[in-house]
């Protein structure tokens, strides 16, 4: 009976961290939103009811959202078709790169947006001398431009998830709606979409939290339009601290309300795994004209896709201030990436992220292989809320974590568990360690459960104690998971630029920061080169986490 | 001398009792089979024997030495689990050498053991076979061979056929029965088929909702069941509701559906109501007579020398009966008799009084 209390003991301390780290920090920004210098308040509340500002930010956050949802599901699930049910030329090449946007960061994938179709953009100049026009063809700007961005980063959820889901469908389903009489659209309609509600209801959600949450390109692209998390920073920092507390609370609320009316909020387990049988044959597609027109298509496509790491790729090549109005840069240099390295100040940025990004990455894997032990294999008390508050972050947006680690590590009063973070080295891995834990966990969470309990059973029973279980048997076989949850924590980490903007210090700016005062310097090419860095930092380490695993 | 010792073992989980005051006592080098359909509380002891549920109450001894409480780290207790449990990032070698490892036994030594113990399973030089590479037969050699290798005090065996195809499973019984007798190891399994049970065990406990219902060597559950679950549990039978009448000339007197039968071989003689199971072998088929019970075949199963018949009295009992295999067809009317030597195929267990 004691080893149970003890583990139990073990399971609070956690649970206790957890609730420090995540809900206090939340709690203290409702508190600061309704109180003012005399005491409790609701001023401020009705300072945000009163301002038409606010309701069009809300409002702006709201149908960008679904906006976003609609988009990225109408170009994602015809592409997972595509490339999940039919066998063509070029299939196999075209439906990795179609996955592309995933690996670059939001604040890289809106400033090579800005490269190609923004005032001066590649494609933007180019129309312009080709129809002869005065001016660009279009301003890059507004509710369009972010719904462009958007659609574009976040259709890969809907791919991914679709394919998934697709893949796990199990053929002699398809077989048994066959035999039984329906026919190619009906099996669709009756049996296919059905079976993949889940992981579509799992894309939608992601895709709506995503929008929700998306900074960098209403910040880059908004111009007069508003939404809520651009609106946050800018009450922020026009010093309004009690207001931003009640725009935050705001956003907090739809998040929550869209988490609790949106289907699909526990489908993420399900959408990669539990396949029985054989999955579906690809129909190969016949006549050679129908293969070479869906070929060309989609070389099309790639290309489209492509462009913006490409652009980012030419661009980062462009010496400082040689490229004005040229359609095509007219010189090119590696000085960009030498400043990188050689100049400590350019290289600066390049270490903390790194180190940012490792640290708070280790402390979240170590997090949730404690918890593991704890919740899933031990099953302490208080399982069923360590496990909650390992995914609340997810639904909340980051510039609201950001917003309510700044409050709470703002002052000292060690009693109330507060300390003067904010400032200091401290605040950015502990904001991005609190970001991470739900992907990180939800990996190796997964990975505790597919554990057979019996391993360390039977470890025991061979004479080895849990420090030689859990080095010996539990970590080894745990790995691919570790591998795959630990390797999305470092790239949101690493490209992280909506919590870093709210938090850093001149110590210890990251890259995206650089990456904006590069560019407000008109440094394009460091800028990019900085981009370029991310780019691939991210598609490396997302190829190891692939590959590991698919090898575990 | 008694090895392995129950005492009175109770385990409750949220209220239900799994295993109910349960004691057994095993000796050195015995096989004790623990047999019984699923919730009947056998998994729940080798698991309390094995350390990884503390009881309620009662204790395991060892030797005379109290072990309830010992951490199955320092029990000293085999187990083969019924899915092997092998580590599957480890190979055949590792598997075997990490028990041994933890005993301190490192160098040469440990590979001379961990080739002795692969030895023993008859698969020298699967060292560094993966464990992904072997079949459901070698993975269970190899994990009879990691629990055997750091010479354990008990073996525990958790339904240690039940993963493998039928077609090897008479064969693996048979290796499994040979290797533990050379090795002469304690070991305590766990089965709800019954032929494993017989075949494996010296010994053979019948469990039922956490209790013992008899414990003794398979001829004599077979031969005289301690109790009608016993009796129905163990071995092809049929139950028939009957009326005792008392002593007949040869034997006992029996109302059964109308019919009076006189039994030989039957023990309890109370007058009054009863339930009558029969082995099939006991019984005969015959053309319809007085003093036969009256059916009519439903089936017919073909098992080789002879074929089981299923019949179904005019009373709605349905009767399992072996004859010859081609005798009846399916759909005939026959009468069934007491076998001439019945040979203790009959039970009677009185009901209670309505």
């Amino acid at each position: 009976m004691t080893r149970a209390r003890r583990v139990d003991l073990l399971g609070a301390a956690l649970l206790l961290l957890l609730t420090w780290l995540i809900v206090y920090p939340l709690i203290l920004v409702l508190i600061e939103g309704f109180r003012g210098p005399e005491g409790w308040t609701l001023d401020f509340v009705r300072l945000f009811l009163q301002h038409r500002n606010e309701a069009q930010a809300l409002w702006g956050s709201l149908w960008i959202s679904l906006a976003s949802v609609v988009l990225a599901a109408l170009i994602g699930i015809p592409l997972a078709f595509l490339f999940g049910r039919y066998e063509f030329p070029g299939r196999r090449i075209l439906g990795w790169l179609v996955a592309l946007p995933a690996v670059l960061p939001p604040l890289v994938g809106v400033i090579a947006f800005l490269f190609l179709y923004g005032e001066s953009g590649f494609v933007s100049l180019l129309i312009q001398r080709l129809l002869r026009l005065d001016q660009a063809p279009w301003a890059l700007e507004g509710a369009g431009a972010i719904l462009l961005v958007h659609a574009y980063s976040m259709y890969v959820y809907f791919y991914l998830f679709t394919r998934a889901g697709l893949a796990s469908l199990d053929a002699s389903v398809l077989e048994a709606a066959a035999s039984l009489g329906a026919g190619r659209w009906r099996t669709l309609r009756r049996v296919v979409l059905p079976l993949l509600y889940p992981a579509l209801g799992g894309a939608a959600l992601l895709t709506f939290m995503t929008s929700l949450a998306s900074f960098s390109a209403p910040y880059i692209f908004g111009g007069g339009f508003r939404v809520m998390t651009t609106q946050i920073v800018a009450t922020r920092l026009n010093g309004d601290d009690q207001l931003a507390m009640v725009e935050t609370i705001s956003l907090t609320l739809v998040a929550l309300v869209a988490l609790w009316l949106l289907p699909g909020s526990r489908v993420f387990d399900n959408a990669a795994g539990g396949r029985k049988g054989l999955a579906p044959m690809r129909v190969r597609v016949q006549g050679r004209d129908v293969r070479l027109a869906l070929g060309v298509l989609g070389w099309a496509l790639a290309v489209l896709l492509l462009l913006p790491h490409l652009t980012l790729l030419l661009v980062s090549f462009v010496p400082l201030g040689t490229w004005t109005t040229e359609p095509l840069p007219p010189a090119y240099t590696w000085r960009n990436y030498l400043t990188l390295v050689e100049d400590p100040v350019r290289a600066r940025p390049l270490l903390n992220s790194l180190w940012l990004a490792i640290a708070s990455t280790a402390a979240a894997v170590g997090v949730a292989v404690a918890a593991g032990v704890l919740a899933v294999r031990r099953r302490v008390r208080g399982r069923g809320a360590i496990e909650a508050l390992l995914a609340l972050p997810w639904a909340v947006p980051g510039t609201v974590f950001a917003i309510a680690l700044a409050t709470a590590f703002s002052l000292h009063a060690p009693l109330a568990g507060r300390f003067v973070l904010i400032g200091t080295l401290w605040i950015l891995p502990l904001a991005y360690l609190v970001r991470n834990l739900p992907i990180t966990s939800r990996a190796i969470l997964a990975g505790f459960r597919s554990l057979d309990p019996s391993l360390d059973e039977a470890a025991a029973t061979l004479g080895a104690g849990r420090w030689r279980t859990l080095r010996r048997v539990t970590l080894p076989l745990l790995r691919p998971a570790i591998v795959a949850g630990a390797s999305l924590a470092f790239v949101t980490a690493f490209g992280d630029f909506v919590t870093s903007i709210m938090l850093y210090t001149y110590d210890t700016r990251p890259i995206s920061l650089e990456i904006l005062s590069s560019l407000r310097e008109s440094d394009v090419g460091v800028a990019a080169a900085y981009g370029v860095v991310l780019m691939a930092v991210s598609a490396a380490v997302f190829a190891l986490g692939a590959d590991q695993g698919s090898g575990g | 001398m008694t090895f392995l010792q129950l005492e009175s073992l109770t385990k409750r989980f949220d209220g239900t009792v799994a295993v109910d005051g349960l004691s057994l006592s095993i000796e050195r080098g015995e096989m004790l089979a623990l047999l019984g359909p699923s919730g009947s509380g056998k998994t729940t002891t080798l698991r309390l024997l094995a350390g990884f549920e503390l009881p309620d109450q009662g204790r395991v001894l060892v030797e005379g030495e109290e072990v309830t409480g010992v951490d199955p780290v320092a029990r000293r207790f085999g187990m083969v689990f019924q899915h092997y449990a092998l580590f599957p990032h480890l190979d055949v070698g590792e598997n075997i050498a990490f028990g041994l490892e933890s005993l301190g036994v490192s160098g040469g030594e440990l590979e001379r053991r961990v080739a002795r113990a692969l030895t023993l399973v008859d698969l020298l030089g699967y060292e560094r076979r993966r464990i992904s590479q072997l079949s459901g037969g070698q993975q269970q050699r190899v994990a009879l061979a990691r629990a055997l290798a750091p010479e354990p005090r008990v073996l525990l065996l958790d339904e240690p056929l039940s993963n493998l195809d039928p077609s090897l499973r008479e064969r693996t019984r048979r290796e499994i029965r040979e290797l533990i007798r050379r090795v002469g190891i304690t070991t305590v399994l766990v089965t709800h088929e019954q032929d494993e049970a017989f075949d494996l065990g010296d010994r053979v406990a019948v469990l039922r909702g956490g209790r013992l219902e008899q414990v003794g060597t398979p001829e004599d559950l077979y031969a005289s069941p301690a109790n009608e679950f016993v009796a129905e549990f163990v071995g092809r039978s049929s139950g028939i509701e009957v009326h005792v009448l008392g002593p007949g000339q040869r034997g006992l007197l029996v109302l059964v559906e109308g019919v009076e039968w006189d039994l030989t071989d039957v023990s309890e003689g109370r007058p009054g109501p009863a339930l009558m199971v029969v082995r099939p072998e006991a019984l005969r088929l015959m053309p319809p007579a007085p003093g036969a019970l009256a059916g009519t075949v439903t089936e017919r199963r073909f098992t080789g020398p002879a074929s089981l018949f299923t019949v179904v009295t005019d009373g709605g009992t349905s009767i399992e009966v072996t004859g010859p295999p081609r005798s009846v067809r399916a759909g005939e009317r026959v009468g069934i008799m007491p076998s001439r030597r019945a040979g203790g195929g009959i039970h009677l267990f009185p009901r209670a009084a309505e």
